[in-house]
């Protein structure tokens, strides 16, 4: 009977969506105060039945109903409690209806975040979100229930959580990822808004900038996340594969990195209207197409769901219907939105311009690389697949000339800059650069290599260039602290990004150059070596886990003859569907990790592993989540809000005329 | 006589067309350099292809045909898309999944005496999926996917 519930409650939400999808929208375009005043309630009640929905379907995992088609094909009695939760949305219906969730809340957060901004704006942004959560439910109700019950026998028991998934990466990797996907729906809904009112301005260019960093923000951590447990879970020791179903968040951040940039230069000079507006669409056409991908089964992939086709077709559709709706709007509106060209050729607007090309170029190839595969074959009928070096060859020589303009750009001024003016500020520090990429790398690794000499260059030349431009920035106040506290959380966030950028560069060239690995067959108490360690395998043992049983060998790493990591890779079997999955064992650092992963028992005792030495791999998290927290400060800059405060407290003084002031502390510690 | 500000603009859109050409150029020739066939046991018996060429091949894994060294990870095995079959050797540690009755892609080139040398063996995360590749080249011999997938259980 529950679950029916929860089905009753999707199609209660369904017709809220349609509500909020129509109502605010016609009043926006009528005048009706009466149907823009219904976005609010509107969306808080989409949110709230999708809430039901998510905790009616999460209350049948939590207690085994097996009669509830995804319960039985998800999960298992012996499963654990967070598992048990989480492997709601190990399956294709049960994630979408996150997702829909996730899309919900955000609809919430722009309801009650925008209430500085025109009342006919926020309600076109609304309606177009609420379109938007219509076509994912009737997706789900259509071609995908999540209530499905198994008729007219439901199984004994569920056939389990994939096992891989049973993991505290799986726990929150994909509800991250999609909270970041989904705030591209909003930047999108923002830039649609903005076409259907005609008003392109700096105004709209400011309210979208908090929502473009907070989803940047987010999806940084959610693609690092699955970086992360693709690395210690998948058991192959790399941290990215150019997999198709990793891409498309990667193509939606670089179009979103590129907005962030883009936004920066429609609001400060009101110049690349429509590139920004189109970079919106883009960015969240790269969400869609990840939905596409994951979902239709058209690629292979370690993602990918169960194929079936007409769940392709139906997401292509929204997406046609959405993207070529809003870039059919952008076409008309376009030529109307004038931009002023005041600026010389050497400026900070033409070094953005660079990034963003540099950015949109990156995106496009890495869009190319994922589908031609299914272009080749639609057209031959040939099965082909890209490989890695085609991404490489790509990615990598953009990557460092981007890394180069990173450099320039915030020093640069607006509108023109002298040649002059750089050569005085970036020289020394161009010179320092080179420097220290030749000198550090042979003093750290004792070895002369030219990737990591111009890696480590380049990293050098973003954070040398972050402080030259912090000295510019503060020379002429009365004391340098006085001069760093008035720069802005807006200048302090770009700048930790930056320094974010420069952290996982290293990271990301000197795992890639220095990392060594050894596959190899091993007897008790048998040592291999590799660089300065020696992985010593001490002897295995049985256990029996929750739900599965475990063979688990313990091996001693030393250097130097020192105790460094007793590691213990384990290899299991899952109980309820047999599986077998391996466990690799990691000694995370700063400087380096060490890995054993196991392969398999052979009859005689002996294990076949393998063991890595990565150096600087921590690096590239540590970078995307500085990079993240950056982008989250910027957001709360104080002119953000400044507005807010003005509007709040004209608002307040009519709300006292009519005896209902309360005057509100503003949120947040900015002064 | 062109206004200045248009001829800048011109210079521009002129400056990102020639950009955007030269990226799209060496990404066509990029992804013509690394494109990876794909071929089913039976185009491979066929012939299809040459030896050193660097291609994909999937199929299932033929039961009874793996065999491990026992000094080192060396392995042997055949994949067969229950019309044809090819020897395929690697050196390595296999996935978990890979079993026999299972369906792999595995990576590399043909030696002179016809026999497979992976450098790659990928099988699925899920027993229940299949790639389509190995699907296809099922498919194209004539046997039923929906039959051999389920037969990775070790209780069959």
């Amino acid at each position: 009977m529950i679950p029916e519930l929860g089905q009753f409650s999707l199609i209660l939400a369904f017709c809220l969506s349609i509500l909020l999808g129509v109502m605010p929208l016609a009043g926006a375009a009528t005048g009706n105060r009466l149907w823009i005043s219904l976005g609010r309630p509107l969306s808080a009640g989409l949110f709230v039945f999708l809430g039901i929905c998510l905790f009616i379907l999460g209350h049948a995992f939590v207690t085994d109903d097996f009669s509830v088609r995804v319960v039985a094909a998800q999960s298992n009695t012996l499963l654990p409690m967070q598992y048990k939760v989480t492997a709601l949305w190990g399956g294709h219906e049960g994630s979408f209806l996150l997702w829909t969730f996730m899309l919900s809340g955000w609809i919430l957060a722009v309801g009650m975040f925008s209430k500085s901004m025109p009342a006919e704006f926020v309600s076109r942004v609304l309606g177009v979100l609420g379109l938007l959560s219509a076509s994912y439910i009737l997706f789900m109700l259509a071609t995908s229930n999540p209530f499905d019950r198994m008729v007219p026998v439901p199984p004994a028991d569920g056939a389990d959580l994939n096992s891989a998934l049973q993991d505290i990466g799986f726990i929150m990797h994909p509800p991250i990822l999609y909270m970041g996907y989904v705030g591209y729906s909003v930047v999108f809904a923002f830039a649609v808004a903005a076409l259907l009112s005609g008003r392109l301005d700096a105004a709209w260019a400011r309210w979208s900038r908090p929502w473009a960093n907070v989803a940047w923000a987010i999806l940084t951590i959610g693609i690092a996340l699955g970086s992360w447990w693709a690395y210690y879970e998948l058991g192959w020791g790399g941290w990215w594969a150019w997999d198709p179903v990793e891409n498309p968040p990667l193509i939606t951040w670089l179009f979103g990195t590129a907005l962030i940039h883009s936004l920066a230069v429609t609001e400060k000079r009101r110049v690349f209207k429509n590139w920004t507006v189109l970079l919106a669409i883009l960015a969240f056409a790269g969400s869609l197409l990840g939905t596409f991908i994951t979902r239709s089964g058209l690629l292979t992939s370690v993602h990918a769901f169960a194929s079936d086709p007409s769940r392709g077709v139906f997401i292509l559709a929204i997406l046609g219907v959405f993207v070529g709706g809003a870039l059919l709007l952008y076409a008309i509106r376009a030529p109307l939105i004038k931009s002023e060209f005041g600026f010389g050729s050497l400026s900070r607007e033409i070094f953005l311009l660079a990034n963003n090309v540099i950015l949109v170029v990156a995106a496009a190839s890495v869009f190319l690389g994922t589908l031609f595969p299914m272009f080749y074959q639609a057209l031959t009928g040939d099965l082909i697949s890209i490989g890695p070096p085609y991404f490489n060859i790509i990615f990598v020589p953009l990557m460092i000339l981007l890394v180069i303009f990173l450099g320039i750009g915030p020093i640069s001024r607006w509108k023109k800059t002298s040649g002059a003016y750089l050569q005085q500020q970036l020289g020394k520090v161009a010179a320092a650069s080179v420097l220290l990429g030749v000198a550090l790398p042979l003093i750290v690794l004792l070895d002369i290599s030219i990737p990591a000499t111009i890696a480590v260059a380049l990293a050098v030349w973003i954070v040398l260039g972050i402080g030259r431009d912090l000295l510019a920035k503060t020379a002429n106040k009365p004391s340098r602290l006085q001069g760093l506290r008035s720069l802005t959380y807006g200048y302090y966030g770009m700048q930790g990004a930056h320094f974010g950028v420069a952290v996982m560069l290293v990271g990301v060239a000197l795992t890639s150059y220095f990392s060594t690995e050894r596959s190899i067959l091993l007897q008790t108490g048998d040592t291999v070596e590799l660089g300065n360690y020696e992985f010593q395998f001490a002897g295995s043992e049985r256990l029996a886990g929750p739900n599965y049983n475990a063979n688990r060998a313990t091996v001693l790493v030393t250097r130097d003859g020192d105790a460094v990591a007793d590691l213990y890779p384990e290899l299991r079997v899952y109980l309820a569907s047999g599986t077998p999955s391996t466990e690799m064992a990691i000694d995370p650092s700063l400087w380096r990790d060490l890995l054993v992963i196991p392969g398999e028992i052979r009859d005689n005792g002996a294990w076949t592993m393998t063991v890595y030495v990565k150096p600087f791999v921590r690096w590239i998290w540590l970078g995307a989540i500085i990079m993240a927290l950056s982008a989250t400060i910027a957001a709360t800059d104080r002119r953000y809000r400044k507005l807010a405060r003005v509007r709040k407290q004209a608002e307040d003084k009519a709300g006292e005329e009519v005896g209902q002031g309360d005057l509100q502390p503003v949120p947040g510690g900015g002064t | 006589m062109m206004k200045p500000h248009r001829r800048k603009r011109l210079g521009l859109v002129l400056f990102i067309a020639f950009g955007m050409s030269v990226a799209v150029a060496l990404t066509l020739f990029a992804l013509s350099q690394n494109i990876n066939m794909f071929y089913s046991p039976t185009q491979v018996a066929n012939g299809e292809v040459e030896a050193g060429t660097m291609f994909r091949i999937g199929g299932m894994v033929k039961d009874g045909s793996v065999e491990q060294q026992q000094e080192s990870l060396a392995v042997s095995f055949v994949t067969t898309d229950y019309t044809n079959d090819v020897p395929i050797e690697y050196e390595g540690i296999l996935p978990d999944l890979f079993r026999e009755g299972q369906g792999i892609v595995a990576e590399g080139r043909l030696n002179a005496t016809g026999v497979f040398q992976a450098s790659r063996v990928l099988a699925k995360h899920d027993e229940n999926y299949m790639s389509p590749e190995v699907r296809a080249a099922l498919e194209q011999a004539g046997a039923d996917p929906e039959n051999h997938q389920f037969r990775a259980n070790p209780e069959d």
